[in-house]
């Protein structure tokens, strides 16, 4: 008789139907490939079992047992049917349930924050003032901003093709010093008008001076603002070497995993870390997820703050769709923080 | 997908206690069982409780840290965000940035 099959998610939102046989395969795959792409152990055999027990129920919702739930911190709150920003943080707060909320703008970059900071200080202030729930401000260190046409320094995207590799190097490490100052102004502003904390989300997009220019931007304010909340989010599994010989306080940043990350990011004065994984549009959520899972597992044993993986659009074994499914969105929040006992998302 | 994760994992916001335990996190760096230890003994309930939003709803009403309103109840006589903040950063022993800033404001005017 041939195996029954269930409704599930491909990595772009697709419906497909999977066998449970399939599933179990795919999970398998999915933490082999990893594995074998960043040298790290396999899940372990219970852990798959779970994730089988998760990914091969019909069960159109999944969610942790009770006396598991984590907290939720977010990178944007809110969407336009809300009306205005500071109302869309309160009905987070009122109608979602949100353990806290982020004020963002929608050119979500430091850079094109600086020039509006008055604004979004003002918003702030409103936020504070109408919400009780932490309220964070965050945008992306968004290092290709800097580069020409957009920003003053050289092309590196241009210039690494053309095999300038000096130049390239040169115009990155320009770039890393205006965004660290860009950052620290915005943030600096933010926290004046009342912000409980500072969200660099995205970090590493750009590669590892975008990465080194968020880490000496958290330095510098945990210096001067010891209180302040400060979380660094990821744009990836692996940084990019784009420069290729930056490193913070001596460990070389192209390269790094969730476990190497999670220690610079520390160091530097963070106290949320967020691990960001990527998805396979071509695979199965079942896959995305044992891959995703077996990236940031190894981070769990050194993080000394808490670690609140991605799991928003197209990372975290979310698939990369505009309107992503309940079903497969409530199986990759639990299964984070069932196998990995994540400390938020 | 802000929904769907806080139905599946999050613990509820101000329906139950997770801005208390989000507070501690971001502000000191606490890991969840640490800030969930934590708030569990400044608020005399068990770790299991916090996610109790019956049992959260009453005693933050009691204690005023702000809440979540319903038509049925009306609760006008709670404390407005900054109120609920004030006593919030008391209870969890950390300064919260726009209490302070707000009592160094009203300090100016109530000198």
């Amino acid at each position: 008789m041939a195996e029954r099959t269930i409704p599930t998610r491909m990595g772009d939102g697709s419906l497909t139907h999977m066998t449970p046989s399939e599933i179990r395969q795919d999970l398998e795959d999915g933490t082999a490939t990893a594995a074998e792409r960043a040298k790290l152990p396999s899940l372990a055999e219970d852990e798959l079992d779970h994730l089988f027990h998760i990914f091969a129920s019909p069960a159109r919702f999944s969610s942790v047992d009770i006396g598991d739930e984590v907290v939720l911190t977010y990178d944007g709150t809110g969407v336009p049917q809300q009306g205005g920003r500071v109302a869309a943080l309160y009905q987070a707060e009122q109608l979602y349930g949100a353990d806290s909320c982020e004020l963002y703008h929608v050119d979500y970059s430091y850079r094109a924050v600086k020039t509006v900071l008055p604004y979004e200080q003002q918003q702030m202030k409103e936020a504070q003032e109408r919400v009780t729930i932490p309220v964070h401000y965050g945008a992306q260190p968004d290092l290709g901003r800097y580069s020409r046409p957009d920003g003053p320094v050289g092309n590196w995207s241009e210039l690494l093709p053309a095999m300038r590799i000096d130049e390239a190097r040169a115009a990155q490490e320009e770039a890393v010093e205006m965004a660290v100052a860009d950052m620290v102004h915005a943030a600096e502003g933010m926290w004046e008008a009342g912000a409980d904390g500072i969200d660099f989300d995205t970090c590493g997009a750009a590669g590892d001076a975008d990465f080194l220019a968020a880490l000496k931007a958290v330095e510098t304010l945990r210096a001067r603002h010891p209180d302040l909340g400060i979380e660094v989010g990821m744009a990836g599994e692996i940084v990019l070497g784009t420069h290729g010989q930056l490193e913070y306080d001596g460990v070389r940043l192209a390269g790094l995993k969730p476990e190497g990350q999670v220690q610079v990011v520390q160091k530097a004065g963070a106290t949320v870390y967020g691990p960001a994984v990527n998805v396979n549009t071509g695979k199965s959520t079942a896959w995305n997820m044992a891959r995703a899972l077996t990236f940031v597992k190894p981070c769990m044993a050194v993080a000394e703050i808490p670690v609140h993986m991605n799991v928003g659009m197209g990372v975290g074994g979310v698939p990369m769709a505009s309107y992503t499914p309940l079903d497969a969105v409530a199986r990759c929040s639990r299964a984070c923080v069932d196998v990995l006992r994540l400390d938020g998302l | 997908m802000a929904v769907a994760h806080a139905v599946a994992s999050g613990m509820g916001g101000l329906r139950t206690t997770g801005d208390l335990v989000v507070r501690l996190q971001m502000t000191r760096g606490m890991k969840l069982k640490q800030a969930k230890d934590h708030v569990a003994q400044r608020l005399g309930v068990s770790p299991t409780d916090l996610s109790d939003n019956v049992a959260m709803h009453e005693l933050r009403g009691e204690l005023r840290l702000g809440r979540i309103y319903e038509v049925e109840a009306s609760c006008y006589t709670d404390p407005s965000p900054i109120e609920a903040k004030t006593r919030i950063a008391r209870l969890l022993g950390i300064p919260i940035n726009s209490v302070e800033r707000f009592k160094e404001s009203s300090a100016r005017v109530l000198k």
